[in-house]
């Protein structure tokens, strides 16, 4: 009895931890897919790219991870504006986002995955820092820094997104899009170049995702893949757009999962995403804080 | 063309390729063969979906594993004929596209692609964890010397198979295109909401094509375990599966039965070629490019590049008249 209520408290504190980290892999999408109505599914394969760099930087320089993916923020912004250039000019404003606009991803998902491969081949990589390794223990709960940190830095990023979205004029700028771009165009504000901007956000938060992912786990260029189905079910279930719903969907799925790894196996956990994600979609498609 | 006297032009095509490939008689030709023809068919059967009412399925690897793990369910039970193996493939594999489909085509397009992406992942997990079809072990299945009835090869055998399943995909996808059927594909394609304004029964539509797209991958699946003997769940879930079934058409042409053809052809022989001369990673590679590059700079496909030649010329025609 006793035993397993601790099992139960390890499995809910490790899945908070957990879910924290699901968040940041999870905020870029809340914004591309929530409010810009961008389905990027090549998400993943950005973070994985993150992740790369983080360990390249790490095993050449020994640099820190987290402070690499800082430092590599504005490449990937870069990067998320020219792939919404191409993507405004191709499906946009041809109004053919929905077929051939989510294939324009996939094929991206796809080449960056095989890129990985041809450079770095298929072998798991893994960081060195100083908080991978010891634990906090607290009465019989234990802490694994490896989680804690990445945890901490999801929120840090959550919140300093979540002050700019609501009180930089940009930021309202972003949220007044993704509520109506038609009118924004009659304000005579140029909604293209706004959501440039949000896009390459979007995209930078994979950079600092990544470096939280290598810390977490050794990787390899497919794993990305396994984050789609999770990604797109904590998006959908905080409800699109909601930036503080992400963080709840996310703690929920990390909660949920650990508990099914601990009492039904590891390899069991892929399938609770999906069945969330399709629990959602079949019952309440707006999700827990959706606008309807 | 009449439907039957298409469907007669494409059994003889069938039997001039087979017959050639009897000529050649190297037995390469039919192992390259068997995969041109298993993405013809695949390509074909997700044109059904997502070029008729542009509907994109990512799930093509789940549809496809599903048909071949239930031969390896069936092999593993009693072992019936490949015929019998392939309808009930064909019938799990629909199945699971009324299913899913039911759950998400009513809600926003994109929910259902990211819903059957999400849905490779997982049938991957429960076939892992499933041990009577071998786990993450795989399953080994043994491939027969000689065909049945036929003086063929097993692997001969397979290639005529897939050589019929494929002018079956065709002149099905062809039938629907020259049917009603194909006209309400066609309004939701163009305009939803318009659509079920006027009165078209969208939700049941998208559902046949669904389970018509998912049966026709689950039968191109089925008789995967035969050819390759050896099945294990990163295998049959492969991506790759995915990524080709879905740049052939939209690199082919989406609008007719057509674009999938050449798009299979095309990509298929150069994959084969490539694989066998580069490295399989690198062919995979230029896969993905030609699929960004064409649906960013082409997006009417190979057929697209000829249509408007057609036209000017048939113009130049009237006017001289």
């Amino acid at each position: 009895m006793d035993l397993s209520f601790n099992l139960l408290g390890n499995a809910i504190v490790s899945g908070v931890l957990l879910g924290g980290f699901y968040a940041a892999v999870s905020i870029g999408v809340s914004i591309s897919f929530g409010m810009l109505d961008i389905v990027n599914i090549a998400h993943p394969a950005f973070i994985l790219l993150g992740s790369y760099i983080a360990y390249i930087a790490n095993t050449w320089w020994g640099v820190d991870p987290i402070l690499a993916s800082v430092i590599a923020l504005p490449a990937f912004y870069l990067l998320g504006v020219g792939i919404y250039s191409v993507y405004e000019v191709s499906f946009e404003r041809r109004g053919d986002t929905s077929l051939r606009g989510l294939a324009f991803f996939f094929g991206l998902l796809f080449i960056t995955e095989v890129t990985l491969v041809l450079v770095f081949g298929v072998d798991y990589r893994l960081v060195n820092a100083p908080y991978i390794g010891p634990s906090i223990h607290l009465g019989e709960i234990e802490l694994p820094l490896r989680l804690l940190v990445p945890c901490l830095v999801a929120l840090v990023m959550f919140g300093v997104l979540q002050l700019f979205l609501s009180r930089s004029f940009l930021g309202r700028a972003i949220q007044a899009v993704a509520q109506d771009p038609q009118a924004l165009r009659l304000m005579a504000a140029n909604p293209t170049r706004i959501k440039r901007v949000a896009f390459g956000l979007s995209i930078a938060t994979a950079s600092i995702a990544g470096a939280v992912l290598i810390i977490i786990q050794p990787i390899e260029p497919s794993i990305g893949r396994d984050y789609i189905g999770r990604i797109f079910a904590i998006v959908v279930l905080g409800g699109l757009g909601s930036i503080g719903g992400t963080l709840v969907a996310a703690l929920t799925l990390g909660i949920a999962e650990n508990l099914t790894a601990t009492f039904y196996g590891p390899s069991w956990s892929p399938a609770v995403a999906f069945g969330i994600l399709l629990l959602t979609l079949a019952f309440r498609p707006r999700g827990l804080f959706g606008r309807a | 063309m009449r439907n039957t006297s298409f469907i007669a032009l494409l059994i003889a095509a069938a039997a001039a390729v087979f017959a050639a490939m009897l000529w050649v008689g190297n037995g390469y030709v039919f192992f390259a063969g068997y995969v041109v023809l298993q993405y013809i068919v695949l390509a074909t059967a997700w044109n059904i979906l997502g070029g008729y009412t542009g509907y994109v399925n990512f799930g093509v690897a789940a549809f496809f594993a599903c048909g071949a793990y239930s031969t390896v369910v069936l092999h593993k039970l009693w072992g019936p004929p490949l015929v019998v193996m392939i309808l009930v493939g064909g019938a799990v594999s629909g199945l699971i596209g009324l299913g899913t489909g039911y759950l998400t085509l009513r809600l926003r397009g994109t929910f259902f692609g990211i819903a059957t992406l999400a849905m490779s992942v997982v049938a991957e997990t429960l076939i892992t964890n499933w041990q009577f079809v071998g786990g993450s072990r795989g399953a080994y299945i043994i491939r027969p010397e000689h065909a049945p009835h036929l003086p063929l090869d097993y692997i001969q055998y397979l290639c005529l198979v897939m050589l019929g399943l494929s002018v079956l995909a065709i002149a099905t996808a062809r039938a629907i295109e020259h049917s009603r059927l194909g006209v309400g594909f066609a309004t939701i394609r163009d305009d939803e909401l318009a659509a079920e304004a006027s009165g078209v029964p969208t939700l049941r539509l998208k559902l046949i094509a669904t389970v018509l797209s998912g049966g026709f991958m689950g039968m191109a699946g089925a008789p995967l375990p035969y050819y390759v003997t050896y099945l294990d769940p990163s295998s049959g879930f492969n991506l790759t599966y995915a990524v080709n079934t879905i740049a052939m058409p939209l690199i082919g042409g989406t609008a007719t039965w057509l674009g999938p053809l050449i798009g299979a052809v095309l990509l298929g022989t150069l994959q084969q070629v490539a694989t066998v001369t580069i490295s399989s990673a690198l062919s995979l590679l230029i896969v993905g490019l030609m699929l960004v590059g064409f649906v960013v700079a082409a997006p009417n496909g190979i057929i697209g590049w000829f249509k408007p030649a057609v036209r000017t010329s048939m113009r130049r025609l009237r006017g001289s008249r």
